[in-house]
């Protein structure tokens, strides 16, 4: 298992469009930080009008938090799609380059083959978020500095102070860990049933937009379908940066996307063991 | 001694096509076995059958007396293929390739192993090449040592000469004897090439729409008497009339105005030859089909022998 594990591994960092990810990543949130260094305090002033009118804030309000936390928001999208690049392809891609029957001729078993794709893939991920939290929040901190964090939501304005953000945020990344693993496992999921890498990221992608869609179209026909959709759940992590943390709903989020994760994997297993490899 | 392969009442249907249809042969250790049959004859499912990749609809496979499906991690052990073309990774040189494959293999391989498969199949000194820069010929070279790596009995290769050249052809071909001769290995192989075949099986099984069309050792069925051999002429209205008073007339295994097959052994040829020019007939070319493919002919497309 180890073994196979660590090829998989290999396989997947010795690819140059591995690093693609990681650099559009950084470029996404270096665009996000210097948009925030020259019109940051504009924008600010813009989104904070209604409040200023009520409060007096005083102190460094354009800290990296908060900056880590818009570069959070727009990202919403674009990890998800970096995930599908490489889980999308981890089956798919073999069957499409011919290198799936070579595998399969081999003595390992399909279902810990299936297992350690999906152990690679979320190693993959983690590694993506641990990257987004070095140049999102620690980068954000370097060039903003720290602070208190105001998070500002349509009907409430929570302020977080600045020795109590930081757990928030590494909660947060833990939690984004979990969202983009079951994404991770849905790509994995329609890996298997491809034969070319192209139908399996394209039609992740197109799930999760479509499901992201019903979980916010304020219709009384989707309300009850709603809690049991993944994608409802994937904004979870912003419960962290509420006051009080609302722990209840945070695990409800991730028991439904453990499930998730659990049945697409068990899903791919099956299948797969059943599949004849024609590619 | 137990067959190294042996498979009973073997089918597979994708839809309503039947791919193979209640195919049984057995293959002896040491064996060169020849696997023939047109496209779509059902070849490379047998094959990957064999190897797990695609699961029979009924039927047994054998590897060493147990049953593949019972035993598959261990049998796979024991057995090192290519199917059609040997992908592998581009990104990646011919000896992180076979490292990686050889790791997979159950077999602790050390990497004087790995240099030494290199060494068999001529890439030495390319193996730290990318893959996406070898030609097709070194990249079916890297598949035979992927294939070879962790020392298996058996071989199964698919059409190994694919997108080769003449010179890669016979290098395959020299290899796969060599593999045969010296390393004592029981092959597999199928190949569209029969002349190849030929050359280096000593069994063979001919198949057609997925049924078992003949199996034996290729010196017995290959009879040379066999043999046909295509004599184009200028027509002539008479060479009826003169065919059928020779001697040569029990040999005519089809007939046109302007070619005669006949059925025989090649080492005939000037006799036939002196006869028709004696008889006053123009020959513009003698042609002796290679009595393999004349045999799979026979067999497997009626439509090219005309009685």
């Amino acid at each position: 298992m180890i073994q196979l594990l660590k090829i998989e591994l290999y396989k997947i960092f010795k690819r140059p469009r591995t690093y693609i990810s990681f650099g559009i990543i950084t470029a996404i949130v270096l665009v996000i930080q210097l948009a925030m260094l020259s019109d940051g305090k504009s924008f600010l002033g813009f989104v904070m009008s209604g409040v200023n009118e009520q409060f007096d804030i005083q102190g460094n309000v354009l800290n990296g938090y908060l900056v880590t936390y818009i570069i959070l928001q727009s990202l919403l999208i674009h990890i998800p799609l970096l995930v599908a690049l490489v889980a999308g392809d981890a089956l798919a891609g073999e069957a499409a380059g011919g290198t799936l029957r070579l595998l399969l001729t081999k003595p390992i078993s399909r279902a810990k083959l299936v297992l350690m794709k999906f152990t690679s893939s979320f190693i993959y991920t983690v590694l993506l978020i641990i990257w987004l939290a070095i140049v999102g929040l620690f980068g954000s901190l370097l060039l903003f500095g720290p602070g208190d964090m105001i998070n500002l939501k349509s009907d409430a304005f929570v302020m977080l102070l600045q020795h109590d953000v930081m757990w928030r945020y590494m909660m947060a990344f833990l939690f984004a860990t979990l969202a983009m693993t079951t994404i991770a496992s849905l790509a994995l999921l329609l890996s298997a049933f491809a034969d070319n890498s192209i139908g399996p990221i394209v039609s992740t992608m197109g799930i999760v937009v479509v499901i992201t869609i019903l979980s916010n179209l304020e219709l009384p026909l989707f309300d009850k379908i709603k809690p049991f959709l993944f994608t409802t759940h994937m904004i979870g992590w912003k419960g962290f940066f509420d006051d009080p943390v609302p722990y209840g709903a945070i695990g409800f989020s991730a028991l439904v996307m453990f499930l998730y994760t659990v049945v697409f994997l068990a899903a791919t297993i099956f299948y797969f063991n059943k599949k004849d490899i024609k590619s | 001694m137990e067959p190294i392969i042996e498979t009973r009442d073997l089918s597979k249907s994708f839809g309503s096509f039947k791919a193979v249809d209640n195919l049984s042969f057995t293959i002896g250790h040491g064996d060169v076995y020849g696997f023939l049959g047109q496209n779509g004859a059902g070849k490379s499912t047998t094959m990957r059958m064999m190897l797990g990749l695609i699961y029979p609809d009924s039927g047994n496979i054998y590897i060493n007396g147990t049953e593949f499906n019972n035993s598959r991690r261990h049998l796979l052990s024991q057995i090192g293929a290519i199917i059609e073309r040997p992908d592998m990774y581009g990104y990646l040189s011919g000896y992180e390739n076979l490292k990686i494959f050889a790791a997979l293999s159950d077999k602790n391989i050390k990497a004087d192993r790995l240099h030494e498969v290199l060494e068999i199949v001529g890439l030495r000194g390319r193996e730290k090449d990318k893959v996406k820069a070898y030609s097709q010929g070194m990249k079916q070279r890297l598949g035979i040592a992927i294939a070879l790596v962790h020392k298996p009995a058996l071989l199964i290769l698919d059409e190994p000469t694919n997108g080769l050249d003449p010179q890669g052809i016979a290098e395959m071909r020299m290899l796969i004897q060599s593999l045969s001769r010296d390393h004592g290995k029981t092959i597999l192989i199928s190949s569209h090439l029969l002349y190849e075949i030929e050359q280096i099986a000593t069994s063979m099984i001919i198949i057609h729409k997925g049924r078992k069309v003949v199996e034996g050792k290729v010196n017995t069925l290959l009879n040379p008497d066999d043999s046909l051999v295509e004599v184009m002429i200028n027509p002539v209205e008479e060479i009826t009339l003169k065919l059928a008073s020779s001697a040569w007339y029990e040999n005519i295994h089809a007939f046109e105005p302007n070619m005669i097959t006949f059925k025989m052994n090649p080492k005939q040829i000037p006799q036939l030859n002196r006869w028709l020019v004696s008889e006053g007939i123009d020959v513009l070319e003698i042609r002796s089909k290679h009595s393999l493919e004349a045999y799979f002919l026979s067999l497997t497309n009626d439509s090219v022998i005309k009685n």
